[in-house]
């Protein structure tokens, strides 16, 4: 079978909604569009069931249940309602948030409004591997710390954390337990009740779902939560997030869930082989590969690698037909390279030389020894441009040299 | 990002790529940028003592496409010209060339301050790295 080009290796970034997914979404758009909040009439009960069926589907991949389930427009928003509805919500309990450095935006930038907000928030640093310390994080805690959000996987690396043992910390001491859950659920087995997780994000672009459409579990029991809406409006979802609901987004973000529980087992170790295909004829063929990120702790369709001496910009250029994302940042005004990678201690010119390889459920083993094939052929030639390489070829130490820097 | 097509030329078939023998006295070397900004140049001319024209020019370039087109472009631009007239590239010329965007124009900057590095280098091996013409004849002494 031919190669359909641009092939699509940026699964953490979004995925192609699968098209048992937009079936089950089709009716609720033409047929069934009524408001799940109209009690009068057919139309509003159809789109109630087909609501409440999904909120099912979804609390069952997590080992939750549907009335903790509610609906909001995405993980973004989730992460806002979850952390700020509990600083709000629980103010005069404590004002400390713990989180960690590597978090995805939504989460960082939610804490860094807080802080001007008079929160104070723990930022935890993570070992070279790219997961936080237990000891570090049971010390951060204080009587007044709220709330722990740290992320399940993470984006760019994707690192596993420790969530079942951050969550026995996390009841020990009686403090809430937020997870961002995006990169993880659908993916690899997430279990609220195991984990011990009172607040978990989700997002239905990632698993083959639409985007605009996520999720927040909200624990009801041992120990119920409480959130302080961010959205006032006419009171749906509990109280808890105002506005219309998202009808048919909802039905294929609970379709798309019910694929990934009976898909995932099956899924995950085929895309395990894929990505160590990929990983051993990259790495077999080209010297001083790096892997960013633990390989123990990771998820099984994510590899991210630096290649030393090259530029990162310019290795996508050579690789246009492939769609991946870049650790640098020179695309953008900034120069600044990935804080994730920062994070972990690998050095800014390593930063800069990195690739985010991320499978997805449509990805075959053609495509794999195609992107392999693409990516060794354009490091191998850029490096023969790369004078960076000739003199790590010569013995010099790139990293000990004096650079001079034009003052411009 | 969108590159232009003269980039994408330059950086899929990249002119003048490789080395002379720095130790050769007539070859002026000039090494310019850092890893850690993305970028790093390395610019390299042999130049006729006698006439003072460029022979033959060669580069490698870490840094993005614009970086490695910028340079390949100032290789071609040089050979044959004398010294004099390779100093008077300036950054701009190669940003019209190349239809560089804003975001790209330290590019530029860059591939400039690689020639004059270069050819700093030649003079200095030349034995008149900057100097005034006295100085010149005592530093032979």
């Amino acid at each position: 079978m031919a190669i359909k080009l641009p092939i699509y290796f940026d699964n953490h970034a979004t995925t192609q909604v699968d098209p048992r997914v937009v079936e089950a979404m089709v009716p609720y758009f033409t047929d069934k569009y009524g408001n799940a909040a109209s009690r009068n009439h057919e139309y509003g009960w159809k789109a109630e069931e087909a609501v409440e069926n999904a909120r099912g589907q979804i609390a069952k991949l997590i080992n939750a249940t549907p009335k903790e389930i509610v609906f909001t427009s995405g993980a973004t928003e989730s992460t806002n309602l979850a952390i700020k509805g509990v600083a709000e919500m629980y103010r005069e309990k404590g004002n400390h948030i713990i989180t960690q450095v590597t978090e995805h935006k939504a989460t960082l930038d939610t804490c860094k409004r807080l802080e001007k907000n008079g929160y104070e928030v723990t930022y935890l640093a993570v070992h070279k591997d790219g997961r936080i310390s237990l000891d570090e994080l049971r010390k951060a805690i204080s009587p007044k710390t709220i709330l722990i959000s740290i992320m399940y996987a993470n984006n760019e690396i994707g690192v596993v954390q420790p969530i079942a043992e951050i969550g026995k910390i996390a009841k020990e001491k009686g403090v809430f337990f937020h997870v961002d859950g995006v990169q993880a659920v659908g993916k690899i087995p997430v279990d609220v009740q195991k984990d011990g997780i009172d607040l978990m994000s989700i997002s239905a672009h990632k698993i083959y779902g639409p985007k605009g459409v996520g999720a927040l579990y909200v624990r009801r029991k041992n120990p119920r939560v409480q959130l302080a809406a961010q959205i006032d409006g006419g009171g749906h979802e509990r109280g808890m997030r105002s506005g219309t609901l998202n009808v048919p987004g909802i039905v294929g973000l609970g379709k798309a869930c019910e694929l990934c529980g009976q898909e995932m087992a099956q899924e995950s170790e085929q895309l395990f082989k894929l990505r160590e295909r990929l990983r051993e004829s990259i790495m077999s063929r080209l010297d001083e590969t790096f892997i960013n990120g633990s390989m123990e702790h990771r998820l099984p369709h994510n590899i991210n690698i630096s290649f030393a001496y090259v530029e990162g910009e310019s290795l996508l250029m050579g690789i246009n037909d492939i769609a991946v994302s870049s650790g640098s940042a020179c695309t953008s005004a900034t120069l600044e390279p990935s804080y994730v990678l920062k994070a972990l201690g690998v050095g800014e010119d390593l930063a800069h030389t990195s690739i985010r390889f991320g499978l997805g459920r449509f990805n075959t083993e053609e495509e794999v020894d195609y992107v392999a094939d693409r990516v060794v052929e354009t490091v191998s030639r850029l490096r023969e441009l790369s004078p960076l390489y000739e003199m790590a070829k010569e013995g010099v130490d790139v990293s000990k040299m004096k650079w001079q820097v034009a003052a411009e | 990002m969108a590159y232009s097509d003269k980039v994408i030329e330059h950086y899929n078939h990249p002119r003048n790529v490789g080395s002379l023998d720095k130790a050769d006295p007539n070859v002026g070397t000039g090494l310019v940028g850092a890893p850690e900004c993305g970028d790093v140049m390395k610019l390299q001319m042999k130049v006729n003592p006698q006439t003072r024209v460029i022979e033959e020019a060669k580069f490698k370039t870490f840094g993005c496409g614009s970086a490695i087109a910028s340079s390949s472009l100032a290789t071609e631009w040089v050979k044959g010209k004398t010294v004099e007239e390779a100093l008077a590239i300036k950054n701009t010329d190669i940003v019209r060339e190349l239809a560089l965007p804003p975001v790209k124009i330290h590019c530029s900057v860059l591939a400039e301050d690689a020639i004059k590095a270069a050819l700093g280098d030649w003079k200095k091996k030349q034995g008149e790295a900057d100097l005034k013409p006295a100085e010149t004849a005592s530093a032979h002494n």
